[in-house]
């Protein structure tokens, strides 16, 4: 699989991520590299099993329908960038 | 050419939880904007969802409900995009294998009932509110709603014009009330709907393409917002245009809807299995738990009503439709003795003005169901006739008397006496010969004439049926 | 014996008999830190006046005698777990101004077990990286050759507990992150069974795979340590709900009679010659203790490295999503709108690795793309776990080389990512299937040290932990420190 610098735009909007032009190329020839190694994979044929999802072979636990927290604001907000009136501030959102 | 309406509707029913899905934060409405975010709902580093228990049980109880297969194994899966609302940049929702699967719910349309299928329901995380007042240019965002349990109901395009959809809106509605899964507000969002709509050439199996309009907060905007796009949709396709698959935002203030610019975008969700999470598994215990836990339904408590209490369809349907009123409406009936369909007037006509004028819910009504019911045997065993009583209801509403002692009190009583009565009438005769006369040539309207002086004479308390049998007796003796 | 190479046992004696305080013992080693860390970089935040006023309080626990053998022991974490009030940035610098409100379980647990955190350790940023090269913070380096990589991603607590600037250390391991550095800088580590310890509070890069576990000197160190940080926890939905072991007593037990499978796809072409006769020379004590060999084949294991870099980036483009510049984090200057807040916050703030493996996630993730590399990798990874579950039919643990070959050179696979990741080609499946893992010391290659990999089945880590220790018992390979960090 050859993965172009379109392709990795395309990801890196999905994924919101800001790339420096001029690593585009880099970033483009790395992941197809990777997944050339990844579609060693092909070589085993799958059929019929089960995916694993998990490690765990276990089912959720399911916890009881009580409110444990209280008002953390404060603290919460500290690492916060920009706040006010406690209210997580970010660019003009447009629906 | 005629044209064919498709409408599927996703409706988000706010699960009637104390805390959220996947944390121990409170879900009461209308706090202080990220007062009841906690880490886990805020998505800070390391934190983890845990499943809220109830939401479970909740979510099998509507499966059971609509007679939908329950998934003895279910999913959560991560459905992935950036929101500012959503935390952690991706919601925790179902995919492949949600925990409701088919089911089906019948819905009455004119008299005629149709089965509307429903394709699944799933457990899933509200997001929060991004506020647009202006904060220096800039969007302030309250996280306490992030986290609340939803399940999302997925229609089949089942319905085909606007009044179907509202009746299967408003069946749902219903129901998840009576199943106390969720409170059914739709003001404060904890009931709210998507609407996918297509329009087809009648006859074609093909679906048109469809616009999805958002978050219809009334039954009446559903309506309108339907009928509106199926015209617009109408509109495009026969002046050459073509529908595109978008989501539109109905403007209740303008009557219309418009294309929503911030999700025009497509996306790509990139769905996968939570690692956070294990499958959901749902044991014959709970299911056999929650089926015992199940309330008589809508349907059932219609029909049975219709029988039981001898109701025309209509007054069933109404008394049924929420199950508070139709829990009044029994006790009422156990509390006058019978008088099934006397109650059922009174709950429909005095009962719900007085709450609609006072904006009251039924179980918020000052005038208990055995209130109620202790008023109407008054009426049936004829102690008041039916005017007075509504002077003893509106004494009732503002007070916590029982009807007898009003009656007693304000000296209410119908006179059925038929001496006391046969008393006046003759001295009324006595009083007006002349009429007695013109009555007795002919003029038998006259009758009125003695009625009302009569009931001018005892405030309206005489019994109207004595008097009258009385009165005719000796007017033409 | 120098304080640096005691035991815990000797350690927690020295203490409990009054030879030296716990705030004594925590100054000793902070000063450690003050001396060699300079050049080796695998601390990124020291915890001085906090660790002295915990081991006041241990050692007002100690004079009353209530004391466990925990109980003012010095210790490192990774900069994965989230430590209240004390800076936890994951070598990041999206995090660099991170301070987490909670503590991470394991990080409570520790502490009410009565550690002593000194600070937080230099890590690969979201512990993505198997030579610790792509810290925000710089580099580790490797105390046996500065010009060689520590390993990663715990490669700042390998390289500490190697320098003797600590006497354990909290690592977190997703392919080999504990094992791999562990055998590079010549110390023991462990990684538990997938849902023995807590994830709550550890910053998560693929959930399915990630688990925290202990680095020392010895396997009885780190049994130690281990039992102190293992158990159930209400808040992690995949920690697993079962008494935690006894990991100590069974130490002492004899191996004789078990059987250790040797997987012939582990001893194969990739294995370095000299590392696999140092591999071969362990092998061969662990029989001497009376112990058998058995050829086993773990026939899919080839593909682990393929099938894990689909689903630990998969996993890791959505845990990371939440890294947005919003709530906490890095944030870019004055974003126009709300795309340029999300693209640039998260462009500046992570390095490329993360990146590369944001990008791989969402790549495979993509409509299309899901069955070819999800889905599949999903399928893989159900054969390699039965490989395992075979073989543990058959032998009681699996031993093989822990990497490859030695530590190699900073730099050196800095520019091509795919030889990177195939420097955990051993490690990876025991993550893929959730098995416990360890990798102890067990000789030198150019005086660089090799290291041994035991593989136990599910929640055996108590004779995983013994069979490490008999062999303990036999060498002295996990006592030797590196030249120029002996001096007291």
């Amino acid at each position: 699989m050859s993965i172009q610098t379109e392709d990795v735009l395309k990801i890196a909007h999905l994924a919101r991520l800001g790339l420096e032009q001029d690593r585009l190329a880099g970033y483009a020839s790395d992941l197809s590299n990777i997944m050339g190694m990844v579609e060693q994979m092909n070589q085993t044929d799958t059929t019929g099993i089960e995916p694993m999802a998990h490690p765990l072979d276990q089912v959720q636990r399911l916890r009881s329908d009580r409110v444990t927290e209280t008002d953390q604001r404060q603290v919460l907000q500290q690492n916060a960038p920009n706040t006010e009136d406690g209210l997580f501030l970010v660019p003009r959102v447009i629906d | 050419m005629q044209w064919e309406t498709v409408i599927g509707l996703e409706i988000h029913a706010q699960l009637a939880t104390q805390s959220k899905i996947f944390s121990g934060a409170s879900v009461a409405y209308g706090a202080e904007p990220n007062t009841q975010a906690c880490a886990v709902d805020l998505g800070l580093p390391g934190t983890l969802p845990v499943l809220n228990e109830q939401a479970v049980r909740f979510a099998v109880k509507f499966g059971l409900a609509i007679d939908a297969h329950i998934a003895p194994y279910s999913v959560f899966a991560r459905k992935n995009y950036f929101y500012p609302d959503l935390p952690k940049g991706y919601q925790i929702s179902q995919f492949d294998l949600p925990i409701v699967g088919l089911g089906e719910i019948d819905i009455i349309v004119d008299g005629d009932t149709r089965t509307i299928g429903v394709t699944r329901a799933h457990l899933e995380e509200d997001a929060g509110k991004s506020l647009h007042e202006d904060y220096h240019g800039m969007t302030g965002v309250d996280l306490n709603r992030a986290g609340t349990p939803l399940l999302e109901i997925v229609s089949e395009p089942d319905m085909r014009s606007a009044a179907e959809a509202v009746a299967y809106v408003k069946t749902l509605h219903s129901l998840v009330q009576y199943l106390e899964i969720c409170d059914g507000n739709m003001q404060e969002g904890s009931f709210r709907c998507d609407v996918n709509v297509s329009v087809r050439p009648k006859g074609q199996e093909e679906f048109g393409t469809r616009a999805e309009i958002k978050n219809l907060n009334s039954f009446r905007f559903i309506e309108k917002a339907i009928a509106h796009e199926v015209e617009r949709q109408i509109d495009l396709i026969e002046s050459g245009q073509k529908v595109v698959q978008e989501t539109r935002l109905y403007d209740a203030n303008k009557d219309e809807t418009r294309s929503m610019r911030s999700k025009e975008e497509a996306n790509d969700y990139r769905y996968f299995p939570d690692p956070d999470l294990l499958p959901v598994e749902i044991s014959a215990e709970l299911l056999a738990e929650m089926r015992a836990e199940l309330p008589e339904l809508p349907a059932a408590k219609k029909s049975r009503f219709q029988q039981q209490y001898q109701l025309s369809e209509y007054d069933a349907a109404v008394l049924t439709v929420q199950r508070g009123l139709a829990d009044y409406y029994e006790q009422a009936v156990a509390s006058a003795g019978g008088e099934a369909k006397l109650v059922a007037n009174w709950l429909m006509g005095e009962l719900s003005a007085a709450l609609n004028k006072s904006s009251c819910d039924i179980s918020q009504s000052p005038v208990s169901a055995e209130r109620l019911g202790g008023l109407v045997s008054r009426i049936a065993d004829q102690t008041i006739s039916g005017k007075i009583a509504k002077q003893v209801f509106e004494l009732m509403w503002s007070s916590d008397d029982s009807a007898d002692d009003i009656i007693e009190r304000e000296g209410l009583k119908q006179i059925s006496d038929s001496g006391e009565l046969e008393k006046m009438i003759d001295q009324l005769m006595a009083q007006n010969v002349a009429q007695v006369e013109q009555f007795r040539a002919g003029k038998t309207k006259m009758m009125g004439f003695f009625v009302g002086q009569l009931m001018k004479q005892t405030q309206g308390k005489a019994n109207p049926q004595e008097l009258n049998k009385l009165l005719l007796a000796k007017l033409n003796a | 014996m120098t304080m640096y190479n005691k035991s815990l046992k000797q350690l927690s004696t020295s203490l409990q008999n009054k030879d030296i305080s716990s705030v004594e013992l925590s100054q000793y080693f902070l000063e450690r830190i003050k001396q060699y860390d300079g050049e080796l970089n695998s601390v990124i935040t020291l915890n001085e006046e906090a660790a002295l006023q915990a081991a006041a309080q241990a050692d007002k626990a100690i004079q009353a005698g209530d004391a466990g053998p925990l109980t003012g022991i010095p210790l490192l974490h990774k900069d994965i777990f989230c430590t209240e009030g004390l800076r936890t940035s994951c070598g990041s610098k999206m995090l660099d101004n991170f301070i987490a409100p909670y503590n991470a379980t394991a990080v409570d647990k520790l502490s009410q077990a009565g550690t002593i955190m000194l600070g937080k350790t230099n890590m690969d940023e979201f512990a993505m990286g198997s030579s610790n090269e792509t810290s925000f913070y710089g580099a580790v380096k490797n105390p046996w050759g500065l010009q060689t990589v520590p390993g990663g991603s715990s490669g700042g607590s390998a390289a500490a507990i190697a320098a003797r600037l600590a006497p354990l250390a909290s690592g977190t391991d997703t392919g080999g992150s504990i094992r791999q550095p562990a055998a590079f800088c010549g110390i023991t580590g462990i990684k538990p069974t997938y849902g023995s310890v807590s994830r709550y509070g550890m910053i998560a890069f693929a959930s399915s795979l990630d688990q925290a576990g202990a680095m020392a000197k010895s396997a009885e160190d780190a049994a130690y340590m281990l039992q102190a940080m293992s158990g159930f926890d209400e808040k992690d939905s995949t920690s697993v709900n079962r008494p935690v072991a006894d990991l100590v007593s069974g130490l002492a037990d004899s191996i004789k009679g078990l059987t250790i499978g040797l997987p012939k796809e582990f001893f194969s072409a990739e294995l370095d010659d000299a590392v696999r006769s140092k591999v071969d020379e362990a092998i061969d004590a662990i029989k001497s203790a009376g112990a058998q060999v058995k050829e086993i084949s773990l026939p899919n294991i080839n593909l682990s490295v393929p099938a894990y870099y689909v689903v630990a980036p998969a996993e890791c483009s959505a845990n990371l999503s939440r890294f947005d510049g919003v709530r906490f984090g890095h944030r870019c200057d004055s974003p126009k709108d709300l795309e340029d807040l999300y693209t640039r916050s998260r462009g500046e703030g992570f390095g490329e690795e993360v990146k590369r493996r944001i990008m791989m996630g969402a790549y495979v993730l993509s409509t299309g793309y899901y069955d070819a590399y999800y889905k599949k990798a999903q399928q893989v990874r159900r054969l390699i776990q039965q490989d395992f579950v075979n073989a543990f039919k058959e032998v009681d643990i699996i031993a093989s080389a822990t990497a490859p070959s030695t530590a190699f050179t900073v730099g050196d696979r800095t520019d091509d990512p795919v030889s990177m990741y195939l420097s955990d080609i051993f490690t990876i499946g025991v993550n893929l299937a959730g098995l416990p893992g360890m990798s102890v010391p067990c000789g030198f290659v150019n005086e660089m040290p090799v290291g041994l990999q035991l593989i136990g089945n599910y929640y055996d880590e108590s004779r995983l932990l013994n069979v490490a220790h008999q062999y303990q018992q036999l060498t002295d390979w996990h006592t030797r420190v590196p030249t120029g960090f002996e001096q007291e």
